[in-house]
């Protein structure tokens, strides 16, 4: 289980100033939406994108995540 | 060194068009994810071949590392990762999974 200013975090200190959205989507702590926006994004394709949102944030699934929803965006 | 668990999937990935390893079966999902990317391409009328990774856990722990990809449901389509349950349905909206699926 995970606060979700504690993912919040996380994900602002892999994308250094860009904007990081994150929402317990059932109040449990363990299910995120997730939504960054980021120009490291740029010409990756999704499966890329979404390989470099689950890498910053490997140590904690599974362990204490359960599951995210992730939508990237290139500003 | 030939290993059994890896040709497994390398045979279950090229054995359909549209490959799908979930949670649970199309009739009974073990997870609303895997639920949810099922009912996708029931919707789109598009046959799937589905694996529940729940019922064989050699899958569910080798895959990842083959497909470099951390989560479950996974989507293969014409024997290539496409993503999982959020791709697909981002590429659904945009009209880009029809047109990989040349239904568009």
């Amino acid at each position: 289980m995970m606060r979700p200013e504690e993912v919040q975090r996380i994900l602002e200190n892999a994308f250094p100033g860009d904007w990081v959205s994150v929402e317990d989507m059932t109040g449990t702590g363990d299910h995120f939406e997730i939504v960054v926006t980021s120009s490291v994004f740029r010409g990756k394709s999704l499966l890329e994108q979404h390989r470099v949102v689950q890498a910053a944030l490997a140590g904690e699934m599974d362990s204490r995540i359960h599951a995210v929803k992730i939508k990237t965006r290139v500003p | 060194m030939p290993d059994p668990v890896m040709d497994r999937i390398e045979k279950e990935i090229k054995s359909h068009r549209v490959v799908l390893f979930v949670k649970g079966t199309p009739a009974a999902p073990q997870c609303g994810f895997s639920a949810a990317t099922m009912d996708l391409f029931k919707k789109m009328k598009v046959d799937f071949h589905s694996v529940d990774i729940i019922a064989e856990p050699e899958i569910r722990a080798t895959l990842p590392q083959v497909s470099k990809w951390p989560t479950f449901p996974q989507i293969f389509i014409d024997g290539n990762l496409v993503g999982g349950c959020d791709i697909v349905h981002e590429m659904y909206e945009s009209g880009e999974l029809q047109k990989l699926l040349h239904i568009a």
